[in-house]
């Protein structure tokens, strides 16, 4: 086994893809191409309730009147949507009770990847939903949650068994107009997960989705819901790997998150899509709509992503402090390397009394890549004593790179104070100088230095995927030295 | 000729251009139509600016467009007195005072002056005639059509304005001031076009102050083309201070040569409508461009501030530092950008925008950014929107300070920062002076712009003790 893992790590060239490679499973997939008929057979093939496939119909019909949008700073080939297959699952549906029944090659895939579906899960105390090219096929730990009343599944599940909750949250806070991308998931979205913390539970566990693109071709449309009832609390983590794959994949997810009175939610990403090779070859485009809403009086939201993959990064997890005294939080670490482009950025719009938000927002851009930060801090015209308080630093590795800092900010009302500051620079040579003079070598230095740029935003992650996000943040970085 | 009255549409000013072509194309040389025709193509495909377009997202010209404007092609006001109409008082400034009545140059003398060191000051239509080489050498390579639609639509019509020439080495000592009033009995479409060249390590300070002299409405749609050679130094200083039925779109374009030092003021105490555009390229080593603004607005005023500073060349440094205090309904919109090339290694470039919101109906609308494709930089910026510090305000009143006077003085200190830049004593207090009486509240209260006060009555102001 170990050798095995070995022979193929060698085949995908070391390290600069860790987690690449192809698990060859059946699919069941739809034709490829996009038309009502498509929507149609992924609706009947999931087995969806009616107003469902009506919430599908009209998002696709509210696409095919939008045009892709434009106005980031990323350049890419035109997509042709007809030629995106928009389903495809396993066909082989493993049943969880026994490990052994699944399929043998699927849980050599979450080996790989380090998922621990085993004892070391439970030492980790984390439970979790693996989604497997759009359709769940494990989850752990349901008994635990299902004891506090908290309900964490897959997204079809939860349409099956809580019709209600769907109807009533999805689409409220991203609603299926919102833009291109949210429009085009709102259609054919295929899988993604569902969490419902109930009034007053604070979640035993954090809670975990990993992420996977699999078979070729394949544009993965995940939809995340969820809600936090009265005086709830929950931590959320998201994670992301795709195998290599020569065609650039298509990703474009929506996040959709509820925080009623007093509720927190804390939603933390590593995304490390395949991020092409030293061309900029392949790659996973990740279009993606997160959006959360604190809805009640006191309720808070933070946002929390290192961001290492993906070709074309363009993502915007915003906040809309509707409630009085909420709080919203915004850490981000983005890294692009080689060809990589990334446009990400958060959105604070400010409706209630006495709202807080933070941003933070640390870019690092190597090799030819560039990476822009855009954002949006807004106070309405009620929204008294508001406060924002907005950091932006880039850090340029290399001489062929580009950072980029676009914020907007726009004030409604005379009492609240916003702030925002950024900073461009290159690495400290006294400080690399300092470390090569204590023996450790330039990538090493520049991994350390790096890290500890990155410090403020990496110790707001849980503290498994803290260990994880400076691992990758090194691995992301090699050869980003010229 | 007769004046022409058109309200301003894309077609309607098509029209216009084809009917008057003989009389705007007139003594230009072929070079300058060439450029004018290739902006007329560019305002035609593009028309104007809408909200649609990220630098005017909070700037709608719509509202100005429908009224009727009157143009006027043959300068039908050259044989006005201007001294009649208006003295500076700015008492104590001495300056080489140049006038533009309703966009055409009036002189008393003659439409261009040569003085003893080369220098060359005057009308740029004449100059057209008399210099052709300077002009076409330089005119239209800083202003871009293709990116701005306004500045396009100006080129298009280009007929008069300033021209300053600064021949190597020499050192303008006085300050030339250019005075850009409107007067009309109807409502007026300007579009003044200025030149100003200070070759090698040449020096000039440029004061230009846009009046107003009736309460008509007037749009004036200006650009100006200042190119700083290697070592010149160059001030600039714009002072708006125009009613409330003026619009105003400026457009600055500024080309540096290597280890040139351009300082630019925009000051507005009052207007309508301004939209200040300002485009920097640094394309040669080891430049200074140094950006000050400060906007004081209120009642229903707006105010926009665009600056794209692109740093092409290595070695130089910018600085923007802008800075607004928005009463009543007034609003304002600060978009900075740096754009900082590949090859612009060691570039040092720093921005800032504050603004102050008095009232709950003030709006604030900042964007600062930074594009940067070159590693070896220095860049920051910061934008901060917000009010008083409630602390300094405490320590001020717990001094024995009323309230009124304890917000005063911090606003007045807030804006001095801006103020204390001008390098022109005289011009420094003058501001100092209208900021202060601005601040409280004399100004908007009067509604009259004060540098043009003619009458040797001194100045009362009914002053509404309820707006205090």
């Amino acid at each position: 086994m170990a050798d095995k893992n070995d022979n193929i790590l060698e085949e995908v060239s070391g390290s600069e893809y860790k987690y690449g490679f192809y698990t060859d499973i059946e699919m069941d997939q739809a034709p490829p191409g996009l038309t009502e008929d498509t929507i149609r057979f992924i609706s009947a093939k999931k087995n969806e309730p009616g107003f469902m496939l009506a919430f599908r119909l009209k998002a696709f019909r509210h696409w095919k009147t939008l045009k892709e949008p434009d106005w980031a700073h990323v350049a890419y080939p035109p997509i042709n949507y007809q030629d995106l297959i928009y389903y495809s699952a396993p066909r082989k549906r493993p049943k969880y009770d026994n490990l052994d029944e699944v399929d043998p090659e699927l849980l050599e895939t979450f080996e790989k990847l380090g998922i621990p579906l085993d004892e070391q899960k439970m030492l980790a105390g984390v439970a979790v939903d693996a989604v497997m090219d759009s359709v769940s096929v494990g989850s752990t730990f349901k008994k635990t949650l299902a004891e506090h009343g908290v309900i964490f599944c897959s997204f079809s599940e939860a349409l099956q068994k809580h019709p209600d909750l769907i109807k009533k949250y999805m689409g409220s806070v991203v609603p299926y107009t919102d833009n291109y991308f949210a429009s085009l998931n709102s259609a054919v979205f295929s899988d993604g997960s569902f969490a419902y913390i109930p009034r007053g539970v604070r979640c035993p566990l954090e809670l975990s989705t990993y992420f996977r693109i699999n078979a070729a071709n394949t544009g993965q449309f995940e939809r995340t819901l969820i809600i936090a009832e009265e005086g709830s609390y929950v931590s959320y983590m998201e994670g992301c790997t795709a195998p290599i794959r020569d065609e650039n994949q298509l990703h474009a997810a929506i996040v959709e998150i509820i925080a009623h009175k007093d509720a927190e939610v804390k939603y933390s990403t590593v995304q490390n899509w395949w991020p092409g090779d030293k061309e900029g070859k392949g790659g996973v485009y990740n279009f993606v709509t997160k959006r959360g809403i604190c809805e009640g009086d006191n309720a808070k939201i933070s946002w929390t992503q290192v961001e290492t993959g993906s070709a074309i990064t363009w993502k915007y997890p915003s906040l809309i402090l509707k409630g009085n005294n909420t709080i919203g939080e915004f850490y981000s670490v983005a890294v692009t390397n080689n060809k990589q482009q990334a446009d990400t950025g958060t959105k604070m719009i400010h409706l209630g009394k006495n709202t807080r938000s933070t941003i933070i927002s640390k870019g690092i851009s190597g090799g030819q890549s560039n990476n822009s930060y855009r954002g949006l801090v807004k106070t309405g015209r009620k929204a008294e004593n508001a406060r924002n308080f907005s950091q932006c630093d880039s850090l340029l590795l290399g001489d062929q790179c580009g950072a980029h800092t676009f914020p907007y900010i726009d004030v409604g009302n005379r009492s609240s104070i916003v702030e925002h500051e950024a900073t461009t620079s290159k690495i400290s040579e006294d400080q690399l100088f300092y470390c090569l003079q204590r023996g450790i070598d330039m990538e090493g230095a520049i991994g350390l230095i790096v890290n500890g740029y990155a410090k403020d935003v990496l110790s707001k992650l849980p503290m498994e995927f803290a260990v994880e996000a400076q691992k990758l943040l090194s691995i992301s970085l090699e050869g980003s030295i010229g | 000729m007769e004046t022409t009255y058109t309200s301003l549409t894309k077609d309607r000013l098509l029209e216009l251009y084809q009917k008057e072509q003989k009389a705007i194309r007139g003594q230009a040389t072929p070079m300058v139509n060439r450029i004018r025709q290739h902006a007329f193509t560019r305002f035609r495909d593009n028309g104007f600016p809408t909200t649609k377009q990220e630098s005017w997202r909070f700037t709608d010209l719509r509202p100005l467009l429908n009224t009727e404007f009157a143009f006027d092609f043959s300068n039908q006001s050259r044989n006005i007195d201007v001294d009649k109409l208006f003295t500076c008082d700015v008492y104590d400034l001495d300056t080489f005072s140049i006038t533009l009545l309703n966009g055409w140059f009036v002189y008393k003398h003659a439409p261009l002056t040569r003085l003893a060191d080369g220098t060359i000051i005057g009308s740029l239509a004449k100059a057209m005639e008399v210099y052709p080489g300077i002009i076409d050498q330089y005119i239209g390579r800083a202003a871009k059509p293709d990116q701005y639609e306004m500045a396009a639509l100006n080129t298009a019509f280009l007929q008069d304005g300033l021209f300053i020439y600064v021949p190597e080495g020499a050192h303008v000592e006085k300050p030339v001031q250019l005075i850009n009033i409107a007067n009309a009995e109807h409502p007026v479409f300007l579009q003044p076009r200025h030149l100003i060249i200070a070759d090698k390590g040449a020096k000039l300070t440029l004061v230009h102050c846009d009046h107003s002299l009736t309460h008509n409405i007037s749009f004036t749609n200006t650009v100006m083309e200042l190119y700083a050679e290697e070592n010149a130094v160059v001030d600039h200083y714009k002072i708006q201070n125009k009613g409330r039925n003026s619009a105003l779109v400026t457009n600055n374009f500024f080309h540096q040569n290597k280890n040139s030092r351009l300082s630019s003021n925009i000051i507005t105490l009052n207007g309508g409508f301004t939209k200040n555009i300002v485009d920097v390229s640094i394309n040669h080593s080891d430049c200074l461009s140094e950006h000050y603004g400060l906007y004081l607005v209120d009642s229903n005023q707006h105010v926009d501030n665009q600056l794209n500073i692109d740093h092409v060349a290595a070695h130089s440094r910018s600085n923007q530092l802008y800075k607004g205090i928005l009463d009543d309904d007034a609003t304002a919109v600060f978009s900075g950008k740096v754009l900082v090339r590949r090859h612009a290694q060691q570039t040092q470039a720093h921005q800032n925008n504050k603004n102050i919101l008095l009232t709950d109906n003030a709006k604030a609308n900042t964007q600062p950014h930074l594009e940067i494709y070159a590693d070896d930089v220095k860049c920051s910026h910061g934008a901060t929107v917000g009010q008083l510090d409630p602390e300094a305000m405490f320590y001020m009143r717990s001094r024995g300070l009323c309230e009124r006077t304890a917000r005063q003085m911090m606003m007045i200190a807030f804006a001095s920062e801006v103020v204390q830049k001008i390098s022109i004593e005289a011009l420094k207090k003058r501001i100092h002076n209208m900021v202060e009486k601005r601040l409280k509240g004399e100004l908007s209260i009067c509604d009259q712009c004060v540098l043009h006060c003619n009458s040797k009555e001194p100045t009362t102001f009914n002053i509404d003790l309820s707006k205090l």
